[in-house]
């Protein structure tokens, strides 16, 4: 016998024998996350443009300080503590986006599937199913420096809140000086609460929470009715990764749309004729 | 009209063509022949004729070029979980894997299970897989109820019913990175001792508590979750949505979080 690698498995970075475009999913999802990002932090740092009419960006909900000067920014009133105060550090930019974007940004960074998607993608541990890792001299998973991933049920208790907030933004977002109505942006803005929701309710550490930590579902009156609602949450949470990506479009896309409006690009056709 | 009738008249006007694979045609397979020391990948060529499977097909090699080809296979049914190797690359049972799913003028790669040591050819030691299950606490159910009986609800075994599907093909174990390229052997299970641990743990009758063990010695924390157990298994169980992530979970419950902690000490559970 000559000395061909035993079995036949050569070492290397991402090789293997497959010979289907395994490559194409970690490569589009790198893609997709990075485009998001990218404009998800320029748009956070802008500081601008987050407001028209009713609606109000996802990026920037709540509205803990805002800059009453900023072009396209909300009245001083809908800011929970008015405007920026003269304290405030020149070197943190005065954007309310910035004070808020950390809480959903850690739950998407804990979220299970974020997770399996960007050690794919990222980190190439492994790039693709029965393809080579990247080398790792100890690799330790997730039982030392990744050991934050166990707070992800602390993410969520903060992205429950969101879903409130965002919802009342989309209600808001039908009124427009005291009238009601409706406009492609509030429709925008309701979609955008709603596939939030269906994306929070289906995380893995909620189902857990909710009824999958019981071992006896019919022990008791309210063991019962946890499991009903673990059946409603594993629903949801059979479609976690599509709405993992769904909402997390849909939220850019709300941003931009705000934004674009808010400009003058873009035309928001409304009950309200503005 | 019957629908074979019909099938037999769209034949006739020439909308359905018979498939390329109703008849016998040569095929090219690599076959990765060697032992512990060492090997090579060896060229076959037979025929392959409808209906084959890959297992059938090192059935005919063998029978026609290489009668000492070593291969390891039993119910040929997808039940046992014998004749489990990597085909083009993907960890699968080769009595499952259909000679139509591959192109016509593709040649098909054989190797053994990459995780495991080679003993010969296609055949690998598994044995590694008995240790992990002997190192797991087993069932240690509550005692009975008065009448004699144990009783539980659909409800409550459902959920564990998916896990009970195991073959014990260890098609998750081999793709897992942590056993498969990291080393990880010493520290981690793997998926599928991870399922049992959870067909045990969300046991309604059982009263062993492995939380502790789950999280040292059988290295839940390894898992990065990435799934590719879940997509090589044949019995298509959701090994980490149903079995591994509630296990992390009611590992956070016990060590990592601390409204949880004081929950126990308030309440006790």
């Amino acid at each position: 016998m000559n000395g061909q690698a035993r079995g036949g498995y050569q070492s290397g970075v991402a090789v293997t024998v497959r010979n289907d475009t395994w490559w194409i999913s970690p490569l589009l999802t790198f893609l997709g996350f990075s485009t998001f990002i990218i404009y998800s932090t320029w748009s956070a740092l802008q500081g601008n443009h987050y407001y028209y009419g009713s609606y109000l960006s996802p990026f920037y909900s709540p509205l803990i300080f805002i800059n009453p000067y900023a072009v396209g920014s909300a009245p001083v009133e809908h800011a929970w503590l008015g405007a920026y105060p003269s304290w405030w550090p020149t070197f943190i930019p005065q954007s309310p986006a910035f004070l808020i974007l950390a809480f959903p940004g850690a739950f998407r960074f804990t979220c299970y599937y974020y997770r399996k998607a960007y050690y794919r993608s990222f980190a190439l541990t492994p790039p693709g199913c029965a393809v080579n890792p990247l080398p790792r001299r100890d690799y330790r998973g997730e039982t030392f420096l990744l050991l934050f991933q166990n707070l992800h049920r602390y993410a969520l208790y903060f992205a429950l809140l969101f879903i409130v907030i965002l919802y009342y933004d989309a209600f808001r977002a039908f009124v427009r000086d005291g009238r009601w109505g409706v406009g492609v942006g509030s429709l925008v803005l309701l979609l955008n609460a709603t596939f939030l929701a269906c994306y929070t309710l289906g995380c893995h550490s909620w189902r857990h929470l909710v009824g999958g930590r019981l071992d006896c579902f019919s022990c008791d009156s309210l063991s019962k009715k946890r499991y009903r609602i673990w059946q409603r949450v594993t629903f949801l949470n059979e479609r976690h990764q599509l709405f993992a990506w769904i909402s997390l479009f849909w939220v850019g896309f709300s941003d931009l749309y705000v934004r674009l409006v808010s400009m003058g690009v873009w035309r928001d056709f409304s009950t309200w004729g503005n | 009209m019957t629908v074979r009738a019909i099938l037999v008249i769209a034949r006739l006007n020439g909308r359905i063509q018979d498939s390329p694979l109703q008849k016998i045609m040569k095929r090219n397979f690599k076959i990765w022949r060697g032992d512990k020391n060492g090997g090579q990948f060896v060229d076959y060529r037979t025929n392959i004729e409808p209906g084959m499977v890959v297992l059938d097909v090192l059935h005919r090699i063998q029978a026609e070029s290489a009668g000492d080809l070593a291969c390891r296979w039993n119910c040929k049914a997808g039940k046992c979980g014998s004749c489990s190797m990597e085909i083009n690359g993907k960890p699968r049972l080769s009595c499952m894997t259909r000679m139509n799913s591959f192109k016509e003028d593709e040649t098909i790669t054989l190797q053994p299970l990459k995780t495991f040591p080679i003993m010969r050819d296609l055949v690998t030691d598994v044995s590694w897989n008995y240790r992990q299950k002997e190192k797991i606490v087993p069932f240690r159910p509550k005692p009975r109820d008065a009448d004699g009986n144990y009783r539980m609800t659909r409800d409550d075994v459902e959920r564990i019913q998916e896990f009970r599907k195991c073959i014990e093909c260890y098609l998750c174990q081999d793709v897992c990175h942590v056993l498969r390229d990291q080393g990880g052997k010493d520290q981690f299970v793997g998926p599928r001792f991870m399922i049992y641990l959870a067909s045990l743990e969300m046991h309604p009758l059982d009263t062993a508590d492995r939380i502790p063990a789950i999280r040292k010695e059988y290295g839940s924390g390894f898992c990065n979750i990435t799934k590719c157990c879940t997509e090589v298994c044949p019995e298509h169980i959701n090994i980490t949505d149903n079995g591994i992530i509630p296990l992390k979970e009611r590992v956070v419950d016990r060590y990592f979080d601390p409204v949880m902690w004081v929950k126990r000490k308030i309440f006790g559970v």
